[in-house]
C-alpha cells in the first residue's frame, strides 16, 4: 500500500534534457520507478538515454498515460511548469526546483485550488515508497521496505531518518520531503493524515524546522487523531533570529516559528521528540516497543 | 534584500502614493542642490540605514536653515548608528534623506506581508503607529487587525472600509485609505515583497494621509527580476558571506568556535543544534548544497578556516546528489593548499561513502573520523572544550 506512489505510478520528468533532470530520471528508473518519458520544449520527438522526449506535458500524457511529474525546470520558469502539469491532468506533481519566488508560488497555490492534483514541494527531495518507486533526488540505496512513514521539510534530514530506520531494522513505507519553502504543496498535516490512514505504516516520523507553523498545525491534529507512535524532531534550535538559514522558509520572524514553540506543541500532542537528529531512529525503536509493535 | 527608505519612497511616490517630498544626498556638496530642488531650507535629515529605532539613536534631526542642513548631513554621513536593532557594532551611514517636515496629528500602522499558514497575503493594521508593532501585538492585541484580501483581483471595498473604520478614518480619509491599501497591495506583488511596512502612516494637520516611513523587503528568490529597485543584495552581509554566495554556498557567520561544513539546510541546522547540545557553539551555518563542485567545497573550507574564532572544524555530509568522494577531494585539496591549523572531524554517509573514506585515508592527513552526526558533534565539542583545538598548529 504505502502512500502517494507505487507500482501504478507512471512518471515523466519536466526538464529531462538538463543535467540534473536526466541524472535523476536515470536514478529513479534504476530504483524501479516506471519513468515513461520527459518534457523539454522544442526537443519533442527525440530521445535521451531511452526516454522519449515531448514538447509539452499534455503531449506526454496523451502518448504515455503519465500520472506523475517530476520538475527540474529552472526557478524562473518552474511555476509555469507546475501549472502546465496541472492543466495536463497530471495527478501528482513533485517540484524539486529550488529558488522559486514566493509570489510565483502564491499564483500556483491559488490556481491549483480548482484542480484535482497533489503538489509536493517545491525545493524538496521528493517522495520514495521503499523498494517500489522513487520520485526525486533521495539516494535510493539507503531505503529499506518496512513499517515507518516519514515526513520532513529538509532533504538531508529525511535521509538521516531513512538511514537510521534502515539501520535499526524498522524500514520505511513511504518517505516524503515536503520542502523548505514558505508556500508549498503538501504540508506536514496532509502527509500525517495519509500515513495515519495507511495500514502498512505502523509508526510515523515528523521532521520540521524553524519558521512557519506547519508543525504546530500537524501536532494539533496528531493529538486528536493519531494512535500510532510518532517521533518528532525540529531543526534550528540554535539558529539566530532574523537570519534565513538556507531554506527560504527557515527564518524566525518575531516570536513565531521558534524551535521551542514547535517542540512544545509536539510534546503536548504526545509525540516523542528527539533531542538531536542523531537519535531519531533510536527514539522510533523505543516508541514502537512501548506501543507493543 | 532590503531597500533604503529613499529607494522605497521613490517606488511609493511613482505609484501615486502620498509621500513627503525629499531628496537623497551622499555627500555634503549635494545638500545645497538638494534643498534648491525641494525649494525649502527647513526640514528633516534622516540617516539611511536598514534599521528601526533611528530617531532615538540620533539618526533623525530637524534643521531650520540651509547651513544647519549641511552641518547635520556632514555629521550623519560616515557616522556609525547604533540602535537597539543593530547590535553594538552599529551600521555606517552612507546616505541622508532630506525631507520636508510633517505636521503629525495621528500615527497609524499598515503593513503587508505573507501569512504562510493561510497561504495568503495579509494586511496588518493598527491605530498605534510609530511604535514597535511586536510590543503592540503582545500588550494590546485588540489594537491589531488583520485583513486578508482575495487573490487575483482588487481589494474589496468592504474590506477597505472595515480597515478604515478600525483606524478611525472617515469620509475622504477612508477613501484615501482604500487607495493606499490598493496601491500597497499592487506594489507588494509587483516588487516581490516579503514585507512592506508603513510605520507611521500619518494623518497630517490638513487631515490628509502621508506615508512617513517605510520598510521594504524583497524576496531573495526574486532579486534577479527586481534589480531596478536599486536594492543592494549584498547589504548587511559579512564579506565572507558575499564570497561564499559567489560559489553557490549558503554561509552565515556566527559567534562560536566550531566551523561547520554540511550539505542541506536542515542537516546544517541540526548539526549546529547538536554542537550546542554538547555545550559548544557553532562558528557558522554553511550549506554547500547538493551540487557543489570540488572547487566550491575547497572554497567553503577556506572560508571556514579563515575565521579566526574557529578552533575545530566539523564536516558532516549525508551524500544524496552530492557524492561523498567529491566532498572528500575538495576538503583534502583545501587542506593541502592552506594547511590544517585546527583539528578536523569528518563524518561521511550516503552516496559513494566508501570512495569518500578512501580519499580521506589515502590523503595521509591527520583527520578525525566520526561514526555519525552525534559522534562528530561530540568529538568536535570535546576538542574545543579541552583546548586541544586552541593554538594547535
Amino acid at each position: 500500500m504505502a502512500i502517494l506512489i507505487g507500482k501504478e505510478t507512471r512518471l515523466i520528468t519536466q526538464g529531462i534534457t538538463g543535467k540534473a533532470g536526466l541524472f535523476h530520471s536515470q536514478k529513479c528508473r534504476e530504483y524501479g520507478t516506471n519513468v515513461v518519458g520527459g518534457v523539454t520544449p522544442k526537443k519533442g520527438g527525440t530521445t535521451v538515454d531511452g526516454f522519449p522526449v515531448f514538447n509539452s506535458v499534455a503531449e506526454s500524457v496523451k502518448a504515455t498515460g503519465a500520472n506523475a511529474s517530476m520538475i527540474f525546470v529552472p526557478a524562473p520558469f518552474a511555476a509555469d511548469a507546475i501549472l502546465e502539469a496541472a492543466d495536463a491532468g497530471v495527478h501528482l506533481i513533485v517540484a524539486i526546483t529550488e529558488g522559486i519566488p514566493v509570489m510565483d508560488m502564491l499564483k500556483v497555490h491559488n490556481y491549483l485550488k480548482s484542480k484535482n492534483c497533489i503538489l509536493i514541494g517545491p525545493n524538496c527531495p521528493g517522495v520514495t515508497t521503499a523498494g517500489v518507486c522513487k520520485i526525486g533526488i533521495a539516494p535510493g540505496p539507503i531505503h529499506s521496505k518496512g513499517r515507518i512513514g516519514i515526513v520532513s521539510r529538509s532533504g538531508t534530514l529525511t535521509y538521516e531518518a531513512v538511514h537510521q530506520t534502515t539501520v535499526a531494522g524498522l524500514g520505511q513505507t513511504t518517505a516524503v520531503g515536503i520542502g523548505g519553502d514558505p508556500i508549498h504543496g503538501l504540508s506536514h498535516i496532509d502527509v500525517v493524515k495519509m500515513l495515519n490512514a495507511d495500514p502498512e505504516t505502523e509508526g510515523i516520523i515528523l521532521i520540521g524546522e524553524i519558521g512557519g507553523s506547519d508543525e504546530e498545525i500537524a501536532a494539533a491534529w496528531i493529538k486528536d487523531n493519531v494512535k500510532k507512535p510518532v517521533v518528532g524532531f525540529i531543526a534550528g534550535a540554535s539558529a539566530p533570529k532574523g537570519k534565513r538559514m538556507g531554506h527560504a522558509g527557515a527564518i524566525i520572524d518575531g516570536t513565531s516559528g521558534t524551535a521551542e514553540a514547535k517542540i512544545k506543541a509536539l510534546k503536548d500532542a504526545g509525540v516523542t521528540v528527539a533531542a538531536t537528529a542523531a537519535e531519531i531512529g533510536a527514539k522510533m525503536v523505543q516508541a514502537m516497543k512501548a506501543a507493543g509493535k | 534584500m532590503k531597500l533604503h527608505e529613499y529607494q522605497a519612497k521613490a517606488i511609493l511616490r511613482q505609484a501615486g502614493l502620498p509621500v513627503p517630498k525629499g531628496e537623497v544626498v551622499f555627500k555634503g556638496e549635494e545638500v545645497a542642490a538638494g534643498l534648491a530642488k525641494l525649494g525649502m531650507n527647513s526640514g528633516v535629515a534622516k540617516a539611511q540605514a536598514y534599521t528601526g529605532g533611528r530617531g532615538k539613536a540620533g539618526g533623525i534631526k530637524l534643521f531650520k536653515t540651509a547651513e544647519e542642513a549641511l552641518a547635520l548631513t556632514k555629521q550623519l554621513l560616515g557616522m556609525t548608528l547604533v540602535t537597539k536593532q543593530t547590535g553594538p557594532e552599529g551600521v555606517k551611514i552612507e546616505a541622508v534623506l532630506l525631507e520636508e517636515a510633517s505636521d503629525i496629528k495621528r500615527e497609524l500602522y499598515v503593513a503587508v506581508t505573507l501569512d504562510r499558514a493561510k497561504a495568503n497575503i495579509v494586511f496588518i493594521l493598527s491605530p498605534e503607529g510609530g511604535m514597535d508593532i511586536e510590543d503592540v501585538a503582545e500588550k494590546t492585541p485588540e489594537k491589531i487587525l488583520k485583513l486578508y484580501p482575495a487573490w487575483g483581483r482588487n481589494i474589496d471595498a468592504s474590506l477597505a472600509a472595515q480597515g478604515a473604520k478600525f483606524l478611525g478614518l472617515e469620509g475622504e480619509q477612508a477613501k484615501a485609505f482604500a487607495d493606499v491599501l490598493e496601491k500597497l497591495y499592487r506594489i507588494y506583488q509587483e516588487k516581490d515583497c516579503t514585507l512592506l511596512e508603513i510605520n507611521p502612516l500619518v494623518v497630517n494637520g490638513a487631515g490628509a494621509l502621508s506615508l512617513l516611513d517605510c520598510k521594504f523587503n524583497i524576496d531573495e528568490n526574486a532579486v534577479y527580476r527586481q534589480k531596478d529597485t536599486g536594492g543592494d543584495e549584498n547589504a548587511e552581509k559579512d564579506p565572507s558571506e558575499i564570497e561564499a554566495s559567489k560559489y553557490g554556498l549558503s554561509y552565515i557567520k556566527l559567534d562560536g568556535d566550531i566551523g561547520c561544513m554540511v550539505n542541506g539546510a536542515g542537516l546544517a541546522m541540526a548539526t549546529m543544534d547538536t554542537i550546542a547540545y554538547y555545550g559548544a557553539q557553532p562558528a557558522n551555518f554553511l550549506d554547500v548544497g547538493g551540487s557543489a563542485s570540488e572547487e566550491a567545497v575547497t572554497k567553503a573550507f577556506e572560508i571556514i578556516s579563515s575565521d579566526k574564532n574557529v578552533k575545530a572544524i566539523l564536516v558532516n555530509i549525508f551524500g544524496g546528489i552530492m557524492p561523498c568522494d567529491r566532498i572528500a577531494r575538495g576538503v583534502v585539496g583545501a587542506v593541502k593548499t592552506t594547511g590544517l591549523k585546527v583539528p578536523l572531524v569528518v563524518r561521511l554517509e550516503g552516496t559513494n561513502v566508501k570512495e569518500g573514506k578512501e580519499v580521506i585515508e589515502q590523503s595521509g592527513l591527520n583527520l578525525i573520523s566520526a561514526l555519525d552526526l552525534d559522534d562528530g558533534a561530540k568529538k568536535a565539542a570535546q576538542l574545543v572544550k579541552t583546548g586541544a583545538g586552541k593554538g594547535a598548529n
